[in-house]
Order: C-alpha cells, then structure tokens, then sequence
C-alpha cells in the first residue's frame, strides 16, 4: 500500500484545438479539449497536461476558455505549459483551473521567475520542465545540458546542476524530457532520469521517447520516475492507459486501478 | 430536504473554481453552492466547505483579514462541514510549517513535516489509498483503500486517535488523512481531484444531514 506512479498523457493545444491528431474510434470530435480529457479520465488517467503549442500572447484567452472548459468538467489534475512567462500567467490558468503550470523557457531566462512563482502560489503548483540533450562523449561521464527551442539551441547549462537549482527556488515537481529521445519511440533516457530523480528531493516526470508499454515501465523501474508522461502512444489508439497501468502493476509497480 | 444553502469559504487562499465546479457536479437538486468570504453568509449557510491552500501562516492572516475566525469555528461546531488539505491543517491547534503557526485550534493536535528520502519525496504528490477505519456516512458507497490525489508536504497529528477517520501510508509513516467529529470531516487529499471516489465524497456531504435536532 502506497503512493501510485501516475501515467499522464499529454495533449498539445493550439487555439483551443487538440492538434497532433487524437484518434479514438469512437469520440465526435477528436480536436475537442473537453471530449479528449473526458476519454482519458474516464481510462483511468492520473492526470493531463495541456501543452499550448501556439502560446503567443494574443491567443491566451483562448487557452484560458479551453482550461476552465476542462476543468469543469474533468476532475482529476490538470496541468498547463507552454508561454507560462509572468505571476499572471500562472495566476489567470490557476483561476481558470489548472491544477499546476509548466515553466520552461522563461525559467532560464530568468531563474528567479520559479522563486517568485513559488512563493506566491505555492511549490505545489509549480512545474519545471528541463528539456536536456546529452552533450559528454564516448568514454566520457555522462553529461547532459539544457536545450531550448525543441532541442536546437545550447544553453551550456548543466542539466542536474539546473535541476537541483530549480528544486531550490521552489519547483514542486520536474518534468524531464530528453531532446535525444523525444519522437524516436526508443525509450526514455533511462541515465538521464534517474540521475535526475536520485538527485532531487521532488517527483519527477520522465517524458521523451514512448514507443510501447515496456517503455513506460522502464521510465519508473530504472528510470526512478514518480510520474511517466506520453503522447502518440495513447493518442492513435496503439494503447490505452488502462493497458499501460495493467502492464506496469503486472511488472510489480503499484498504480491506480 | 430541499433548498439546502453549502457556502464554499473564500478566504483569498487558493482556487475555489474545481471545488466549487466538482460539488455543482453532483449536488442533488436543491442544493446551492455559493462561494462567499463573508461571516454571516458561513452563519447562515446549511454546510460548509472549506478548501485551503499554500502555507499555513498566509491562510491563518488570511482568515483573519477576512474576520473569519469565530464564524468557522462556530460552524465547525455547528453544521456539517467539510474541509480539505489546508482546511484541515489550520483546524489544528498548531502547524509547524513557517517556524510554527497557532491555528484555529478546533481539533487538539499539530501539524509536522513529512521527512523526504529517495523512496519518499516530498511533496506527497499524486494518488494515495485512504483506509477507511470506521462506517462513517462520508464513506458511503467509496471502496475501501480508495485511492485519492493528494498535495502536501505537513501532515496531521490529532491528539484523540478517536477522530481518525481514515489513515494513509507515506514517508515510513501512517498518517491521518481524515478526521471526523460529529459533523465535522475534513480530509488531507482533494476530492476535487479524485475522479470517481472524490465526486463521490462531495455526493455525500451533500447529502448528510444528520439533522438530529
């Protein structure tokens, strides 16, 4: 008897639409937020979280209407990322519903963002998402840094140093994504995860590189993840979080059934 | 049982939308749900709910800026009344978070740090079983060991084993993560966020009169 390892997948939104194409055989409306969250839920996700892939200031009203759509309606966490830059940001998707928000680029340009953020609204609330790539070579200890614009462009920061940092100003949680893994259905970067997560003192989120079920058993089991986050693997019906949870109970991890 | 009032307490503390939109979910008909940081509107309401979120001194000064004190302690002696994660800790005498903070002392007993290590980090976040350890009407009808999401670093120590109403294990320890007293519950994780078993629990309180006068 015990805290449960979550499975979250992940949805990207871009004016109010699901984009990236869900396909359930059987939902009306595949781009519809609230149609797709319900279906999640109702598989026994442990929680969503909304990536707003548009995120120019313009259309942050919509994403406002899309959160406080789902959330009344869907009840279990929600998390939000993606252009989450100031105190109001987080302010207007906290009132609109969102359970927790994803901070990302605006973290490195300025670190002491997540120190405010956490001490206005709380840790609990307060995601960080470090999308590193490896950068150590053969032979070499293994070394990753933080990347920004979908993995192109080096920060040269280190990627563990920058996780402990960021516990330390106030995350409550990390989502670690690796820009190596990220699309290629190999697997998450098991080294890189539990570097992380044996290093810090809050959960961590492994994402980056689902391709099957075993995956997301790994992401916990050697991973050390409290959480696994995916995206394709649910959306086109190759599996649903139901067969996720029963592989990863019947591999001996305890989730909610 | 019809045009029952249940007041969600604003206190400045945290989101009351989910709690608020979960409760509207499954209220039986007559049953309003209004979000009020006024006293005389928690003096007049028929139930209370009272979320809670963030540290433990912001949400007591929050209280008392909103002159709020003696109106929930009277209704938490008075009325049914829920209260969840922060609406349980600062019902408490006293909370070790923020170099100690007394609280509204409705419950005897304090609130203490949960001590992180590899297995256990901290926050306590995400889906955890409550054992439930009496038959209590706030259980009816949620399975036994139900799992519910929870968000928090400090944890409950009552002084009367007596008021624990379910039990949960975290960090080598089993901590109360229910309290109950005639028609008091309050409850350390978010039946806004539990899915099934939280809507459940709201369901419940609704319809938990225990009017015996």
């Amino acid at each position: 008897m015990g805290l449960a390892k979550r499975i979250i997948p992940c949805l990207d939104v871009a004016n109010g639409r699901v984009v990236k194409g869900v396909q359930f055989v059987d939902i009306r409306d595949a781009g519809d937020p609230v149609e797709v969250a319900k279906r999640y839920d109702q598989q026994g996700a442990d929680e969503i979280t909304f990536l707003d892939i548009t995120a120019s200031s313009d259309q942050r009203d919509t994403l406002i209407d899309t959160v406080a759509q789902v959330a009344s309606q869907v009840f279990i966490p929600l998390t939000v990322g993606g252009g989450v830059r100031s105190v109001e940001d987080i302010r207007r998707l906290l009132n609109a519903g969102a359970d927790k928000v994803s901070i990302n680029t605006a973290a490195i340009h300025r670190p002491e963002f997540v120190k405010e953020a956490a001490d206005r609204f709380g840790s609990q609330c307060i995601v960080v998402a470090i999308d590193a790539k490896r950068v150590s070579h053969e032979h070499e200890p293994l070394r990753w840094e933080i990347f920004t614009h979908g993995g192109r462009k080096a920060t040269g920061i280190d990627a563990i140093l920058w996780a402990q940092k960021m516990v330390e100003f106030g995350a409550g949680e990390l989502l670690v994504t690796s820009m190596d893994k990220d699309g290629t259905k190999s697997g998450f970067d098991l080294e890189l995860t539990r570097t992380i997560a044996d290093n810090v003192t809050v959960p961590v989120i492994a994402s980056g590189g689902v391709g099957q079920l075993n995956d997301l058993v790994e992401g916990v089991v050697d991973g050390h993840a409290q959480a696994v986050l995916a995206a394709s693997i649910f959306h086109f019906g190759q599996h649903t979080i139901a067969e996720a949870k029963q592989a990863m109970q019947d591999a001996g991890v305890e989730v909610r059934l | 049982m019809n045009n029952k009032l249940i007041v969600v307490v604003d206190y400045g503390m945290g989101n009351l939308r989910s709690v608020t939109k979960a409760a509207e979910h499954v209220a039986p008909s007559g049953c309003h749900i209004k979000i009020s940081q006024n006293a005389s509107d928690i003096t007049n309401a028929d139930a209370i709910i009272f979320p809670g979120q963030g540290a433990a001194k912001a949400c007591m000064q929050a209280i008392k800026e909103h002159n709020l004190n003696d109106a929930l302690l009277q209704a938490a002696q008075s009325k049914p009344f829920l209260g969840i994660c922060m609406g349980l800790q600062v019902l408490m005498s006293h909370s070790n978070e923020n170099n100690g903070v007394d609280c509204l002392n409705r419950i005897e007993g304090t609130v203490e740090k949960f001590q992180s290590s590899p297995e256990a980090k901290i926050p306590h976040m995400g889906w955890n079983q409550i054992h439930q350890h009496h038959d209590h009407p706030m259980w009816h009808k949620i399975p036994q060991d139900s799992r519910f999401y929870f968000v928090h670093s400090y944890y409950v120590s009552p002084t009367n084993p007596q008021m624990i109403q379910g039990t949960t294990e975290y960090a080598n320890l089993t901590f109360a993560s229910c309290l109950a007293e005639g028609q008091l519950f309050a409850i350390q994780a978010h039946p806004e966020k539990s899915a099934q078993a939280g809507l459940q629990l709201f369901k419940n309180f609704m319809t938990w009169p225990i009017e015996s006068a």
